[in-house]
């Protein structure tokens, strides 16, 4: 669905990636993770035909993106980080537009505008400008603009940056409601939970590389499933345990503060590449 | 092609639709201060050619004016560029260049017509009747085309708003002092009156002038309005495509 062979891109002296290879098959979902600047959006602004790789291929449901550009094109639906909707005109009208450019007719275009909306949760603001909406609603509104054209393939580049907490919630609800139909999706996202709720495979990226590539759950286990965060002169130390017996007892052998959790994938990002995702 | 294009254009028009009672007295201001200033206080005892300097006045400054509203685009451009991040949506949309920019050149000369129209009406409120004949409506169809398609190409190229106002200060402001509107071109000298020359807006200027004369405007005019519409036309697909990155 998604492929991406020895991909790599400079912008002069900076390497943005680095001989990227990956393949994402049909209805998955693939979290891309990484702190910023690990080359994440860059990733997406290649596939999505937004920037020139420097080296390397990928394609898109088979049509390749530099010689199939327009084909490829229609195989996916984005939502960018940034929010890009045409703040004075309506919510109708955004999505309208957004099916004209990808060739829908008008009849068709406003029976899918009714089932999106519906499903966004934002029929009744259908005739509201998007300036009126809040922070959670254009995000619901960018995820319904792409899928307008039935895109197989999603693209979705920190969707939820810098929404509170229970929209956040609101939007991976939504996520998992796409998912659920077989839409391969790409999501970038420097949030851990977010990753793990979301995500069959995860990939972490660091300096335009990709270090691994696993499930969550192996990604999580090859650190082992608890973990002890304590202070050792003055210094965060974290260990990690099989189990919960074996991480109380080493407690109870060291007399110090400490914290007992369970091991996530911001611990698994650590140990493999030294430095926290944010 | 027609998709996309059809859809670029059509956001334009529902920007242009939302903001037009704002935007038909703003397309007003201007030409009618230099009406009331030079048409009407300065030149009122002037005759030009057999014209007064207000019939001299009006074809001019539609000819000025399908310019500049031509122009503006690029601003619209811009701000969809660099403060909303709506040329995005453009870019991930299968949809070509050449339909891209035909979009966005199309929504100019909209602009560049609404202006016209607003112009002729101010002008009919000073007792000013012209001849709107197919010469009249071609040279500001292709003065329209030739700015509004230097226009997508430069808002390719900038890389800020206040690139922009530069881009302005540069090409349209000395353009809409120099190229036939306020004066006959023939009063300045002869080595000035062939730089001016190389200006599409004095071509325009007088052939706009030559036809709300009823009289016959020079072809050439025309045929070097199209071959410099259709050159910037075609820079600024390259411009789009250069864009990328």
């Amino acid at each position: 669905m998604i492929k991406i062979e020895h991909l790599s891109k400079h912008y002069k002296s900076l390497q943005a990636l680095k001989d990227i290879s990956l393949h994402v098959p049909k209805g998955e979902l693939l979290a891309y993770l990484g702190p910023n600047g690990a080359g994440k959006t860059t990733t997406i602004r290649i596939l999505t035909g937004l920037t020139r790789s420097t080296r390397g291929t990928a394609s898109l449901n088979g049509f390749d993106i530099q010689k199939d550009v327009l084909m490829a094109k229609q195989q996916y639906g984005l939502v960018p980080q940034a929010i890009n909707l045409d703040q004075e005109l309506t919510v109708s009208e955004n999505l309208y537009i957004h099916g004209r450019l990808y060739g829908m007719k008008s009849t068709e275009i406003r029976k899918r505008k009714h089932e999106l909306l519906n499903y966004v949760e934002l029929l009744d603001r259908k005739d509201s400008q998007v300036k009126k909406l809040s922070g959670g609603m254009k995000r619901r509104l960018m995820i319904a603009r792409a899928l307008m054209h039935d895109p197989a393939i999603l693209f979705l580049d920190e969707p939820t940056v810098g929404l509170d907490a229970s929209i956040r919630r609101r939007i991976w609800a939504l996520i998992k409601k796409i998912q659920q139909q077989q839409t391969t999706i790409f999501l970038t996202t420097h949030y851990i939970e977010e990753a793990e709720f979301l995500a069959q495979r995860v990939a972490f990226l660091d300096e335009g590389t990709i270090i691994t590539i696993d499930t969550p759950q192996n990604l999580i286990a090859k650190q082992g499933q608890w973990a002890i965060d304590r202070i050792v002169n003055d210094q965060m130390e974290t260990l990690y345990f099989q189990s919960r017996e074996s991480a109380n007892q080493y407690n109870s052998e060291n007399d110090t503060q400490y914290t007992l959790r369970r091991v996530n994938l911001e611990d698994s990002f650590l140990a493999v590449t030294g430095k926290k995702v944010k | 092609m027609i998709q996309g294009f059809t859809a670029v254009y059509l956001r334009e028009m529902l920007l242009l639709k939302r903001r037009l009672i704002k935007q038909i007295p703003s397309w007003s201001v201007s030409p009618l201060l230099y009406l009331i200033a030079f048409g009407y206080a300065m030149g009122r005892e002037m005759i030009i050619d057999g014209h007064t300097y207000m019939e001299f006045l009006i074809p001019g400054l539609m000819a000025m004016s399908s310019m500049t509203q031509a122009f503006a685009i690029a601003t619209e451009i811009n701000v969809a560029r660099f403060y909303w991040h709506i040329f995005e949506e453009f870019q991930a949309a299968p949809v070509s260049n050449v339909s891209y920019v035909s979009g966005e050149v199309l929504a100019g000369m909209t602009r560049a017509f609404c202006s016209v129209v607003v112009i002729l009406f101010l002008g009919s409120l000073f007792g000013v009747r012209l001849s709107l004949n197919l010469y009249f409506w071609a040279a500001l169809f292709l003065n329209s085309f030739v700015f509004a398609s230097l226009a997508v190409g430069m808002a390719m190229l900038v890389k800020s708003h206040a690139d922009q106002g530069m881009l302005t200060n540069f090409i349209i402001t000395p353009m809409a002092f120099l190229g036939g509107t306020f004066f006959p071109i023939d009063r300045l000298p002869v080595w000035a009156q062939k730089i001016i020359w190389f200006l599409p807006l004095s071509h325009a200027s007088d052939a706009v002038r030559m036809a709300s004369f009823g009289q016959q405007p020079d072809l050439r005019s025309y045929g070097l309005l199209l071959i410099i519409g259709i050159a910037f036309f075609f820079m600024a697909i390259l411009c789009v495509e250069k864009a990328k990155d």
